[in-house]
């Protein structure tokens, strides 16, 4: 166990994951849209430029297709590109390059082809940026084969995980919270990683299982504070990674709980909160005492207002609603 | 700004009439054409799966082009693609292996003849998806430019791609980087069904290489001759990190866009006038007249070639499928 009482923000934190591979590994190099010298614009690659230089820390066009499949090019041939893609909204532009070329390079290939690659980028609602600008599309990319899907949601968590990320030697799609970027946790100065696909018990209980991720997490750990005060001891497990899934950690508390919410601000309907359901009732029927219930978005584009936003999206109270539900406590009353 | 446009004319007082060259340049160009005759067989008798693209009538782009390159040096292909990796030293059987799908093909069996692969001939993929594999290539004279190599990266499309955003992103980011690529566009005229004068109102396509100030530069892609002198240029000014060439190579698809296509888009006067001047026959001619190789010359080599591609195919028929478990490897 590493000892430290340092501090910094979410955006810190994947800054100083993104240095500190750099100074590690000469290949690693920086393609996006304002991240040299302005220093992207939520500030993450910050001061990067200044110490890697323009070589590695390369301002782009307003080219999505373009430089992303440069980075996959350039994955392929010897480097290990560091995307930063503004807006996961923008991400869309460039779908082919992510799913037709970087998830299935290795595999057309037979295996002669790695892709290297990571693309960071952010997500999610919660200050009013509109339909464009706030979507959570997780579930698009962990439906493809070939990509890895991850998404912290502490400081602590985006460093390890963004360094093994760039380790990891097959495309990944990192996904920021823009609503985490100012939050600030206990980061050790000493050197750690996280290793994909291990989920972390960010509350141990025994009553209910909440599984979740990113900003969700901080929603689900205040919603089990709130329900402490009610005799009810919510887990709360934060998957970190979609692809690959810790499946197994779920699995052991539902054993323990026998009740399951999967909480994610991606609207509700086909998203991966249903294959985490399928899975629990595929594998561990025997240990539910109740349906898996999900809490997500509304099945609407993220509305400008930011009281229609906030109604949209889940919060802390409806994260209450679905556990007292899958306790059986409170029938639903809309 | 309009003498980064620029159409070759093939100085034949100028032209370096070496033997080697063109027993070279005959052999990679027959090899591919028998090639592409052979996988027709095997299509047409249902002995592989999907579509078939063949590039009969454009062998003249992938000779010249890649008789300039180097081992170590990148291309980025497309589905029309086995004449382009023949012409870079692919293996006659390990393609075959692959068209049939079998665990000694370049791909194990798992890529297929649209995606043509390998890491050791600097194949870097082979696109199904048109104007993919250009921002691609890119990528790899990125790499070439950060890691100071001097290796070169070379873009083959086709004349439809130049419609697509990839190309265009591509041709702007190699561009303002400088990076070492050179772009070859084939045009063969039609963008599968579609003629290409129906699709654009550039009457060259150089000039969307021209549109990004690339050096763009129009060549009768049917004279191997002409394609060599001005690949020749574009790979020596990517490799002297003068930065990247735009190649227009004027040719003609003398079969449809696949095997089976109806072709009602164009008529069989079209098809003929264009036959009269496809690559191979136009480069016999050339010898010839020029005296550089005799018919017997022409002649063994070309039997030659119809050996070899008959020893590949047979022993890549005689090849293993591959294993089941191959389902699961290789996706990460």
């Amino acid at each position: 166990m590493m000892s430290t009482n340092r501090i910094i923000s979410y955006a810190q934190a994947i800054n100083e994951a993104l240095k500190e591979e750099m100074a590690l590994d000469d290949r690693v190099i920086l393609l996006g849209e304002d991240i040299g010298s302005y220093g992207g614009v939520f500030k993450v690659t910050k001061g990067l430029f200044d110490e890697f230089g323009k070589e590695r820390v390369i301002d782009t066009p307003i080219s999505e297709t373009g430089f992303i499949g440069a980075g996959v090019g350039a994955a392929m041939t010897g480097l290990k590109p560091v995307i930063e893609i503004m807006w996961i909204d923008f991400s869309l532009v460039a779908m082919d390059q992510i799913i037709n070329q970087a998830a299935k390079m290795a595999y057309m290939s037979g295996g002669q082809t790695s892709v290297p690659m990571v693309i960071r980028t952010q997500g999610g609602g919660g200050r009013g940026n509109g339909a464009q600008h706030s979507q959570s599309l997780e579930t698009l990319f962990a439906h493809i084969p070939g990509l890895k899907v991850v998404a912290p949601s502490t400081p602590y968590d985006a460093k390890g995980l963004l360094k093994s990320s760039i380790r990891e030697g097959s495309p990944v799609i990192f996904i920021e919270h823009k609503m985490l970027y100012s939050q600030k946790g206990e980061v050790p100065e000493e050197e750690y990683t996280i290793p994909l696909g291990k989920a972390d018990i960010k509350r141990s209980g025994k009553d209910v299982t909440i599984v979740t991720l990113s900003r969700m997490v901080q929603f689900s750990l205040e919603a089990a504070k709130e329900l402490e005060k009610e005799g009810i001891d919510a887990e709360v497990i934060d998957l970190r990674t979609l692809v690959p899934l810790d499946i197994e950690t779920v699995k052991e508390s539902v054993k323990k709980t026998n009740r399951v919410v999967v909480v994610h601000e991606a609207t509700r309907s086909y998203g991966w909160g249903a294959e985490i359901a399928a899975r629990i009732q595929e594998e561990a029927f025997d240990d539910l005492d109740a349906p898996v219930q999900r809490v997500g978005a509304e099945d609407v584009p993220v509305p400008y207002n930011l009281n229609l936003e906030k109604e949209m999206l889940p919060q802390t109270k409806d994260i209450i609603q679905g556990v007292k539900k899958s306790l059986y406590l409170q029938m639903e009353t809309v | 700004m309009q003498e980064l446009l620029q159409t070759y004319h093939l100085n034949e007082n100028n032209f370096n009439w070496d033997k080697n060259w063109f027993i070279q340049a005959w052999r990679i160009m027959n090899t591919i054409r028998v090639f592409e005759e052979k996988s027709i067989q095997i299509y047409k008798k249902g002995l592989m799966g999907g579509s078939l693209h063949s590039s009969i009538g454009q062998e003249a782009v992938a000779a010249g082009v890649c008789m300039n390159l180097k081992k170590d040096d990148y291309i980025s292909i497309t589905y029309r693609g086995r004449g382009q990796a023949l012409a870079k030293g692919a293996d006659p059987f390990q393609l075959f292996s692959e068209i049939l799908g079998k665990k000694t093909g370049y791909c194990k069996g798992k890529g297929g003849p649209m995606h043509i692969t390998s890491q050791e001939l600097g194949i870097l993929v082979a696109n199904g998806i048109v104007g993919a594999g250009i921002p691609i290539a890119v990528g790899a004279g990125l790499s070439i430019k950060t890691l100071k190599k001097n290796q070169v990266s070379v873009a083959f499309f086709g004349d439809g791609a130049t419609n697509q955003g990839a190309f265009h992103e591509a041709l702007n980011l190699a561009a303002i980087y400088k990076l070492p690529v050179v772009f070859v566009c084939e045009n063969n005229l039609y963008s599968e069904m579609t003629p290409i004068k129906n699709a654009v109102l550039n009457e060259h396509l150089a000039e969307r290489g021209l549109a990004y100030r690339i050096p763009s530069i129009i060549v009768n892609g049917n004279d191997v001759r002409a394609v060599y002198e001005v690949a020749k240029q574009a790979v020596e000014r990517a490799r002297s990190g003068e930065g990247p060439t735009f190649i227009e190579a004027k040719t003609y698809r003398l079969l449809g866009h696949m095997i089976g296509d109806a072709e009602t888009y164009r008529t069989k006067e079209e098809v003929e006038e264009w036959r009269q001047k496809e690559p191979i026959r136009y480069f016999r001619d050339v010898c010839l007249k020029q005296n550089v190789l005799n018919e017997k010359e022409l002649d063994e080599i070309q039997q030659q070639v119809i050996q070899e591609i008959d020893i590949a195919y047979e022993r890549a028929m005689k090849s293993e499928e591959p294993e089941m478990e191959e389902i699961f490897n290789d996706v990460y």
